[in-house]
């Protein structure tokens, strides 16, 4: 049997489809799960997708929060369950406290929609495996609350942890401190990053690549090894 | 019915865009001599019952779990007469 991967739609959520699709492209069974439900209907890890969920109008994520799915998802991931937030699903996990720091309005305050190079920085999380420490890869970047903040001494704890797992290359596109484009917790199971994976995993489509495709076989194999 | 006002202002050490979109447009629009501008939300609660100190013990809370993110931001809570 393959792994089931739980896929959150919050009111406002715009990538669950896409997300949806990523994982089956990588072989697992997609699973939906609504912001309502409190049971995860047993999947093996949870992905939460982009999109402005509740319009965002308090703070990017803050609302979704406390939405009975992300009680369950909370101590399931705090239990080890892995967890991969997407742009809102980033801005989900921090504001669950998931990951630490908090993400703000990007600092030239536009909207942004491109392709962007990211260095993969960690390739021992969860959510990473099937890519190499080092590895360059180009995936779309679309948002406006992209700017990631921590103090400094969770920024230093962050780099001597090696849980700084993503990096912007070129091109810093929101002003996140240190180019930190995406982050783990300390056990490796909840990644969080800004750019969509789930947008370049065929051909076709995004950037005419398929980097993204190395989330979703990252975690079906450690689902499937485990 | 009672007001109670919680103004959320981000940390001085978090940089506020926002803040400085506004300070520059100022010269501008003849508002001369403003050296810096921040801005913040103001939530103005209006409470059911009397805003004794258990309401203003939950009013805190809720302050510091949901209106205000305290990793980026700072919240005052202030009872209006």
């Amino acid at each position: 049997m393959t792994a089931r991967i739980g896929v959150v739609t919050f009111p406002g959520t715009l990538d669950d489809r896409d997300a949806l699709r990523a994982v089956r492209l990588a072989g697992a069974e997609p699973v939906s799960l609504w912001h309502r439900d409190k049971d995860l209907k047993q999947v093996d890890a949870v992905v939460l997708p982009g999109g402005f969920s509740y319009g965002d109008y308090l703070r990017a994520g803050a609302i979704s929060r406390f939405s009975p799915v992300m009680g369950t998802v909370i101590e399931q991931a705090k239990a080890g369950m892995p967890v991969l937030g997407i742009c809102n699903g980033f801005q989900v996990l921090t504001e669950s406290h998931l990951l630490p720091g908090a993400m703000l309005r990007n600092n030239h305050l536009h909207f942004i929609c491109r392709d962007q190079k990211l260095r993969v920085e960690n390739a021992e999380t969860a959510w990473t495996a099937d890519y190499t420490d080092g590895q360059e890869i180009h995936i779309p970047l679309k948002n406006i609350d992209g700017r990631y903040v921590a103090d400094e001494r969770t920024l230093d704890e962050l780099e001597a942890e090696g849980r700084v797992v993503f990096r912007y290359r070129d091109f810093n596109p929101n002003g996140s401190l240190r180019d930190i484009a995406g982050i783990t917790n300390a056990a490796g199971n909840v990644v969080g990053l800004m750019p969509h994976p789930e947008h370049a995993v065929e051909p076709l489509v995004g950037t005419g690549r398929t980097d993204g495709l190395g989330f979703f076989t990252s975690i079906l194999k450690k689902l499937v090894n485990v | 019915m009672a007001r109670v006002v919680v103004d959320v202002m981000l940390k001085p050490e978090i940089l506020d865009p926002q803040g400085q979109a506004v300070q520059r447009a100022l010269p501008r629009l003849g508002f001369e001599g403003i050296a810096d501008v921040r801005q913040g939300k103001r939530f103005e609660l209006d409470v059911e019952g009397p805003v004794d100190d258990a309401a203003l013990a939950r009013i805190h809370e809720m302050a510091e779990t949901f209106l205000a993110n305290t990793v980026i931001e700072d919240f005052v809570v202030k009872v209006e007469s």
